[in-house]
């Protein structure tokens, strides 16, 4: 589909850390598109700026300089209210930690984003079918704290989507699970990827992981590699 | 959706919630029973000085209403007033100070007439002086004291033996007769108070006016019942009324102080929180509100407690109290300090909540 417009694109991004006296240039002029529909994995170094770009293009952090557009909207102009917006609107993210509230059970934990984002809490049966998919459809009424790691990401992963993002960004999604949970979550990835047309950004240093996705790119040094 | 939120958030950290309602809910009462204090003694004054069935009294020129100390006004100035025409009957009070009592004074009268006046005191129990040594106490101070016909009863050092216990609300609550008191007080031949009533009782503007345009009644002063009533409200003691805002500042600026560091430590402990309802997209407002609507269910609980707790003690002052206070029930003042707990809370809340709304998200997010 070379017509259809990249729902992200960037251009030579560049962000400098300012700590201490010392600026450290983490990311140093990225450019980047991803397709509406892509599984997109990003692979690096620890330290080449994988995290970064992730922070940027969720509006945690502002950018230096350069352009970023995601679905039609420019998030370099925006600012700290716009890019908050942003990821009730359009972003759904995923950490390595998973990020639950621990208060809350998980079918709150995933209906906060829907009240976060304005809408009615109670999700229709479209997104049942996807906690089906999830394997978490039984769990809904439990706490994080008696959820396995395994889970508790499928429960983020529930909560990063509820509100149709147009881009799921996940950071190390499967950092913190051990073999047997990450091929679970790997593949909820890729079939939510297939099934859904769900776009996904994720980041891993592992390339084992990344062999799930349909492109895979490298960083080095806060530069695409490749 | 949020309020499951933040009831979990209390639920959490139950000492914690509990001590913060606590310290409102003594903030309420403490305002509220001090208010209830001063309404309920001045309102029962009011209703002990209308117990007298004057319609004017006199007292010496400089004693504000609370003060029975000055023994001053010549008794010859009863006659004086007995002979004008308008009047139907004076008759003179003494009144001594009870040692250690608050404000509470045991008043020398002429018993046949203050008792023609008054309408009769009421007698409970026992009757009218008969001894030297007889006193007689209103039901309220008999029960404070523990006192009935035949007991007896140490003031000045001295031993009186109760002869009566009467209904209370007329003018004092221990009566002596008149010339205990003045030996009492050193004052033979003075009183402290004089009281007028008339033939017609709707005459009371004119005569307070023709006494007092006598130049020679010129050093008293000469009030309607009316007038000296209006003196026992809040109006009339202006220090009283400051006090009772002092009370109310300190109150608010308790309940500010224990809910600003109680939501502060809450804040503290919840940054991860505040961060993923961040990166959820949870804008600076959705935050305070959660916050502010944990300070409110905070506050109403507390300041619900707080009228309960008014009303403890109330039924302890007036149970176990000495008789000089009464404490009344204040319903009227619930709202408005239910009103200033709230708001002294939220603004506890502000700082807290500011500081949650201000921290970097991705700093929160990698908090432990
Ligand atoms: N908040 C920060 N302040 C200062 N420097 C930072 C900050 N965050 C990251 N850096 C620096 O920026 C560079 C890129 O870091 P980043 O976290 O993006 O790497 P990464 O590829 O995610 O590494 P890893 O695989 O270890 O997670 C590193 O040199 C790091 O030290
Ligand atoms: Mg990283």
């Amino acid at each position: 589909m070379p017509d259809t417009p990249p729902i992200i694109q960037v251009r030579d991004l560049r962000k400098v850390y300012q700590s201490g006296d010392v600026p450290v240039e983490a990311l140093r002029g990225v450019s980047l598109d991803v397709r509406r529909g892509e599984f997109l994995a990003v692979v690096g170094p620890s330290g080449s700026g994988k995290s970064t770009l992730f922070h940027v293009l969720s509006g945690l952090t502002p950018a230096t300089a350069g352009s970023v557009t995601i679905d039609g909207i420019g998030i370099a102009q925006l600012d700290e209210a716009g890019r908050t917006a942003l990821r009730k609107d359009k972003v759904g993210i995923v950490f390595q930690k998973y990020n639950l509230l621990p208060t809350l059970t998980a079918e709150e934990n995933i209906a906060i984003a829907r009240h976060i984002s304005g809408k009615d809490i109670a999700w229709g049966p479209a997104f049942q079918e996807v906690l089906k998919a999830l394997g978490i459809e039984n769990r809904l009424h439990h706490k994080p704290r008696a959820m396995s790691g395994g889970e508790q990401q499928r429960v983020a992963i529930a909560r990063a989507i509820v509100n149709n993002p147009a881009i799921l960004l996940a950071d190390e999604p499967t950092g913190n699970l051990d073999t047997q949970n990450s091929e679970i979550v790997l593949s909820l990835l890729r079939e939510l990827n297939q099934k859904t047309g769900q776009t996904i950004l994720m980041i891993t240093h592992n390339p084992e992981a990344a062999a799930y996705a349909n492109r895979t790119i490298r960083m080095r040094d806060g530069l695409i590699a490749g | 959706m949020l309020n499951q939120l933040v009831f979990e958030n209390l639920k959490h950290r139950p000492l914690r919630t509990l001590l913060s309602a606590a310290a409102i809910a003594i903030e309420v009462a403490m305002i509220l029973t001090l208010v209830g204090l001063s309404d309920g003694t001045l309102d029962e004054s009011k209703r002990m000085r209308r117990g007298i069935g004057a319609d004017i009294v006199v007292r010496p020129g400089s004693t504000s209403v609370m003060s029975f100390s000055g023994v001053t006004l010549p008794e010859k100035l009863v006659e004086y007033f007995q002979q004008q025409p308008d009047v139907e009957i004076a008759t003179g009070s003494a009144a001594h100070g009870i040692p250690g009592g608050l404000m509470e004074s045991a008043s020398g009268v002429d018993l046949a007439k203050f008792s023609t006046m008054s309408d009769g005191l009421r007698f409970l129990s026992g009757g009218p002086f008969q001894a030297p040594k007889d006193i007689i106490v209103d039901e309220r101070y008999a029960r404070t004291k523990q006192l009935g016909v035949g007991s007896t009863l140490k003031l000045w050092d001295k031993n009186w033996n109760v002869c009566g216990v009467v209904e209370p609300g007329k003018l004092s609550r221990v009566f002596l007769p008149l010339p205990v008191v003045q030996e009492l007080a050193s004052a033979p031949g003075k009183l402290s108070q004089i009281y007028i009533k008339l033939k017609d009782p709707s005459r009371t503007d004119a005569v307070v006016k023709a006494l007092k345009d006598n130049p020679q009644l010129g050093s008293y002063q000469v009030l309607s019942i009316d007038e000296l009533a209006s003196l026992f409200s809040i109006d009339g003691f202006p220090a009283l009324r400051q006090f009772i805002s002092v009370v109310i500042g300190l109150g608010v600026v308790v309940g500010f102080l224990v809910v600003l560091l109680s939501m502060y430590t809450a804040v503290l402990e919840r940054t991860r929180e505040i961060g993923i309802l961040k990166s959820l997209g949870a804008s600076p407002a959705y935050i305070m509100g959660i916050l502010m609507r944990e300070t409110l269910i905070l506050s109403i609980t507390g300041a619900v407690a707080g009228i309960v707790l008014s009303l403890v003690t109330q039924w302890t002052m007036n149970t176990f109290g000495g008789s000089a206070l009464v404490q009344k029930m204040v319903p009227h003042w619930w709202p408005y300090t239910t009103l200033l707990a709230i708001a002294g809370a939220l603004l506890g809340t502000l700082y807290p909540a500011m500081k949650a709304v201000r921290h970097d998200a991705l700093e929160a997010l990698s908090y432990d």
